[in-house]
């Protein structure tokens, strides 16, 4: 459990820490260090430079600016979790980011960095990814938006460049209602998700309007079941509804198996949790 | 149900007294292994086998040994005069220090880096270059057994010995019953019901890894080793042996000790090479495992595969069991390794009284050593004999407590009573157990709960579970049995010793031969010792692990501390009452028969008024001129406790469960256990111990699984890939006790270190079954995790036996 020798930068700006990260070869961004650590431990990866962001003011904040919410660089799990604006109008986030790791995890971890880091078992990415996020990446040639769901691109792989750092994830303040369920390794919600589903949507005059739903854990990214989604828009949002849009929830996903999961068992769990998910927010939008 | 001792009001003998060991484990200023730095200290990290089984073609250091900082690299050929790992139970191929040119488990020692750092030395581990011809590994346990190809190519089997009984030892008594058993198969009015399991390999994983420090002390001709251990005078008669020294040319010091769970009950390769370089280098040098070094080279336990079977009458009567199993020793035999399963043995038909034929062989395979690990054998034993009667209670359409209850060996056969191998069982009152778990728990109410739920369509499951274990080793007369400890320089490892000082001041020293690994020691002793004395806890301090200073015990292990040292400790402490008596008795110039110590003090019966401290009563015994002539000087006390038996705690679990049919996910809803390990002198620290016994027994049926692949390949690195329970997966445990106290050691404590796990597995199995019971389902193997159980109910399912 010992890295291999690298170099530390502690940035006191952003613009500093972009400038590091354009000027150096294999640097990496260091947040709250819980998934990047352990797989430098490991020896599984091995940067040359880690570019500490957890000095640079400005990162912590989880603001509500009227059409959105911005969720800072440096908002740990537990905060997100815990943040009164972010149960109202993203509830999915709220619950995921509550479900992640343990107390020491959510207090060190941060959202955005469990975004960056894409793990196809962690819970955040997708509720992002339901609620229609948009990732706003930094680096020395200026700031970007990338929408959810482009930002997902394979294990382990975001749209994020080399250079880029993920200062602040923005939920819209879209109305509806959302939700997010898993079962975890251990049973019930602890411990990676051996799957998961999140989802997001409106009803209006007693039809489903609009809905997205993502799925943890089953594919090779968190990955947008658009067929449910299809599927319920204009339906009742009945339990038979649900319980047959679900069953679309692995249209277009390569379902992967893993020490904790059957393809078929995967597959299985997938519509299982989309199925609750979407019971849970229907009950909570009407 | 209450328990402890009853006696008087100032006894604090079954009283809760807080831990007087946790402020400094709170408080971070405990002092464990890896945090010692010790002048010019060298690290060490291993190369390690990628492969479960090849041959070392090469080994390149050149690289690793030219980089800074690098103090040596060696490999076999080095350590070869020092010969293979000194080993108690040397039965099987031995572990070299090093794996010469051939690998025979993943993770295996090839070479050894010392070097400046730890950094340092993993960089030049990296940098060795070993060429490997990759073989074929052995893993699977039925082809180890079956001879088809050998693991060790120069002997003549895989199978090393099969334990069977009962009786043991007496072939013709065990074809009597075997015989027995087959009659009742016969018979037209009885039910034979078998079971396949496995008992799956698991993971130790103590929350601190093992870690070594050994210094040569070129100029006193010693080493002085600290060492993450449970049996440091073991540790240190290992390196005696080893290195050709005395028994007082080896210091050996485990400081608080991250617990053990039967993982440092061993003498490592590591601790013998770490005093290796340092007598080559004369530094310092230091070995710390790494997580995944523990996950793949610190002993694993149970892995086991076997068929249980009950052959009994429609009424519950059961006729016989028989065990039929192989076990996994891996591919080397360290301490113990073949004697696990012998434990397993001892109590194979547990507080039962039927026919038992039961016979586990021990093989090898290409993989990590097993060895003891919490329970060690027992809960294997247990898991399958109650896996068994619960499903021929099921059968048999009878309520699983009255199957249990009909079989018990009765409380009236004690004293007396013996096991199905003919060894003596000190006390037993099984069915008062029982019937007080089931009233406890509201055991009928229960059941109609289930029924009720079960009827609107709910997966529910009650699963119920007995066991004895045996424990406190003792006798020391297993020395005749080939457990004599003789390898590590110790003649007979199982009697206990306790040394009781009464310093100047009135305080008290106790120094023990056996250390905790989290049990509470050095307030279990406090209480025994101010029990005798009436010294009050707060001025009484423990001392243990340190081999220059304390008296021989052999370890923290087998649930055995309290039962024989505890034993020692308390006979030492009423040495020292004696003598005290008489010094008192000077000072208040009266008999000492007619002397009674309270109060902190002692006084003449029936005269209260004049009471003489403990100080007064020890600057007496460090004055030796005014001592009354032909007394010596000084208030000290050794003894030693040689026990005539084991113990034989018991107990009965009730879990109730609750499966998603949906997603096949377990919650444990409640979990109730009753057990007896007769006299309690902490309740708060017996119901700890309880409590993480259930945990890692239940982590047993639900979470881990530390088995190999098929390849030899081992994917539980870490505890993403082998998940532990956590408070959080549990609910609250309901702990109660009858006690009926050992009438073999004067404390009648029986040892409560490993109960809740031998208990625990089977209950909460028996639970799940239960649940599934009305889909068809009849066994589920461990660990019961969602893919697994979801599984299970999609089989069951499909073969269309849904109701």
């Amino acid at each position: 459990m010992y890295p291999r020798s690298f170099e530390y930068v502690s940035p006191g700006s952003l613009d500093e820490a972009t400038s590091v990260l354009a000027s150096t070869e294999g640097a990496k961004v260091l947040a709250g260090g819980m998934s990047l650590l352990p797989l430098m431990k490991l020896r599984l990866f091995s940067p040359d430079v880690l570019v500490d962001i957890g000095r640079i003011p400005g990162l912590s904040s989880i603001e509500d600016r009227g059409d959105h919410l911005a969720i800072g660089a440096m908002v740990s799990h537990a905060a997100t979790a815990s943040d009164s604006s972010i149960a109202e109008h993203a509830a999915a986030l709220a619950t995921a980011a509550s479900w992640t790791g343990d107390v020491q995890v959510r207090n060190q971890g941060t959202t955005c960095g469990s975004i960056a880091h894409a793990d196809i078992a962690a819970d955040q990415p997708s509720a992002a990814l339901a609620l229609g996020a948009t990732m706003v990446a930094a680096s020395a040639g200026g700031v970007r938006e990338i929408a959810a769901s482009d930002f997902f691109v394979d294990t382990l792989t975001t749209a994020l460049g080399p250079g880029e750092i993920l200062t602040e994830v923005r939920i819209p303040k879209q109305g509806g209602a959302s939700a997010y369920e898993k079962l975890g390794r251990r049973g019930g919600h602890t411990d990676y998700a051996v799957a998961g589903a999140a989802v997001w949507l409106d009803v209006s005059d007693g039809a489903v309007s609009s809905a997205r739903v993502a799925l943890t854990g089953v594919g090779a990214k968190p990955t947008l079941a658009e067929g449910v989604a299809e599927a319920l828009i204009g339906t009742d949002g009945s339990d038979a509804a649900i319980a047959e849009a679900s069953e679309r929830a692995l249209e277009g996903v390569t379902v992967l198996d893993d020490l904790f999961g059957t393809v078929e068992y995967k597959a299985h769990l997938a519509k299982v949790m989309t199925r609750r998910a979407l019971q849970q927010a229907v009950a909570a939008a009407t | 149900m209450g328990g402890g001792f009853g006696v008087s009001t100032t006894s604090v003998l079954g009283g809760v007294v807080k831990r007087r060991e946790d402020p400094a484990l709170i408080r971070g200023t405990g002092l464990y292994v890896d945090d010692l730095q010790l002048p010019g200290m060298l690290h060490v990290a291993f190369v390690r086998s990628p492969y479960a089984h090849a041959r070392v073609v090469s080994v390149d250091a050149s690289d690793a040994e030219a980089m800074d900082g690098v103090r040596a690299v060696y490999t076999a050929a080095d350590v070869a005069h020092l010969g293979d790992l000194v080993t108690q139970v040397a039965v099987g191929k031995l572990r070299p220090l090093l794996a010469g040119d051939k690998v025979n488990h993943l993770g295996e020692a090839v070479a050894m880096v010392v070097a400046d750092s730890r950094y340092g030395a993993r960089d030049a581990a990296d940098a060795v270059d070993v060429e490997y011809d990759p073989l074929d590994p052995v893993i699977d346990l039925k082809e180890a057994a079956s001879d088809a190809a050998l693991v060790h190519e120069d002997m003549e089997s895989n199978v090393l010995l099969a334990w069977e009984g009962g009786p043991w030892g007496d072939e013709e008594a065990i074809a009597a019953t075997q015989q027995t058993i087959a009659d009742a198969k016969g018979r037209d009015d009885t039910v034979s019901v078998s079971i396949e399991a496995v008992n799956q390999r698991l993971l130790p994983m103590p929350m601190e890894p093992r870690s070594v420090v050994a210094d040569w002390n070129v100029g006193y001709g010693r080493f002085t080793v600290h060492s993450s251990t449970q049996i440091a005078h073991a540790l240190a008669g290992g390196i005696a042996q080893t290195f050709g020294l005395s028994l007082t040319d080896v210091r050996c010091i485990a400081p608080e000790v991250g617990g053990g769970f039967g993982c440092k009950l061993n003498v490592y390769n590591d601790e013998i090479l770490v005093c290796f370089a340092s007598q080559q280098l004369g530094r310092p040098v230091k070995f710390t495992e790494t997580r995944r070094d523990a996950a793949g080279s610190t002993i694993h336990g149970r892995g086991w595969v076997a068929t249980a079977t009950i052959t009994g009458t429609a009424d519950g009567q059961i006729l016989g069991y028989e065990l039929d199993g192989i076990a996994d020793m891996g591919a080397y035999s360290q301490n113990f390794t073949v004697a696990i399963p012998f434990l397993g043995l001892f109590v194979g038909a547990g507080q039962y009284t039927f026919p038992t034929h039961w016979k586990v062989a021990c093989v090898h395979t290409h993989t990590m050593t097993t060895d003891a690990y919490r329970g060690a054998g027992r809960p294997e034993a247990a898991y399958y004999l109650e896996r068994a009667i619960d499903a021929f209670a099921r059968e048999i359409g009878v309520d699983p407590a009255e199957v249990r209850r009909k079989n018990f060996i009765p409380a009236d056969s004690f004293p007396g009573a013996a096991t199905h191998i003919g060894f003596p069982m000190d006390t037993g009152d099984y069915e008062t157990n029982l019937d007080a778990l089931l009233e406890t728990a509201g055991y009928e109410d229960l059941k109609a709960e289930r029924d009720r739920l079960r009827a609107e369509g709910r997966l529910v499951g009650l699963g119920l579970a007995t066991y004895v274990e045996v424990c406190g080793f003792g006798p020391s007369a297993l020395v005749d049995l080939g457990f004599s400890w003789a390898a590590y320089k110790i003649p007979s490892g199982f009697s206990g010793s306790g040394l009781v000082r009464v310093q100047a001041d009135g305080t008290a020293s106790v120094i023990i031969g056996t250390g905790p690994t989290g049990q509470g020691h050095q307030t279990t002793w406090a209480q025994i010792v101010s029990n005798q004395l009436g010294i009050p806890v707060e001025n009484i301090r423990v001392s243990h692990g340190d081999t220059a200073e304390s008296p021989l015990g052999i370890g923290t292990f087998g649930s055995r501390s309290a039962a024989v040292d505890g034993s020692a400790t308390y006979e030492a402490a009423n040495k020292v009452r004696a003598k005290a008596a008489d010094l008192a008795a000077h000072l208040l110039e009266a008999s000492a028969d007619d002397i009674v110590f309270a109060d902190g003090g002692a006084h003449v019966a029936g005269s209260p008024d004049q009471q003489v401290s403990w100080s007064d009563i020890a600057t007496l015994a460090y004055q030796p001129h005014r001592l009354p002539e032909g007394m010596e000087g000084g208030l000290e006390a050794h003894a030693v406790f040689s026990p005539g038996n084991a113990t034989w705690p018991f107990g009965s679990h009730l879990a109730l469960v609750e499966v998603d049919g949906d997603t096949g996910d377990v919650k444990l809803l409640r979990y109730i256990a009753m057990d007896d390990c007769g006299n309690v002198i902490n309740p708060m620290i017996v119901d700890g111990q309880i409590h993480g016994g259930l945990a890692q027994g239940i982590g047993q049926a639900m979470f881990e699984d530390g088995d190999y692949e098929a390849d030899g390949n081992l994917l539980k690195w870490s505890f993403v890939e082998y998940p532990l329970p956590t408070s959080a997966d549990l609910p609250s445990f309901e702990l109660h006790r009858t006690v009926t106290p050992t009438d073999i050691n004067p404390l009648g404590v029986k040892g409560i270190g490993e109960a809740g796990t031998i208990g625990s597995a089977q209950t909460v199995v028996n639970a799940v079954v239960d649940a599934l019971s009305p889909l068809g389902v009849t066994h589920v193997d461990m660990p019961l995790r969602p893919k697994r159980v979801w599984a299970a109910i999609q089989a069951a399912k499909t073969n269309g036996s849904v109701s």
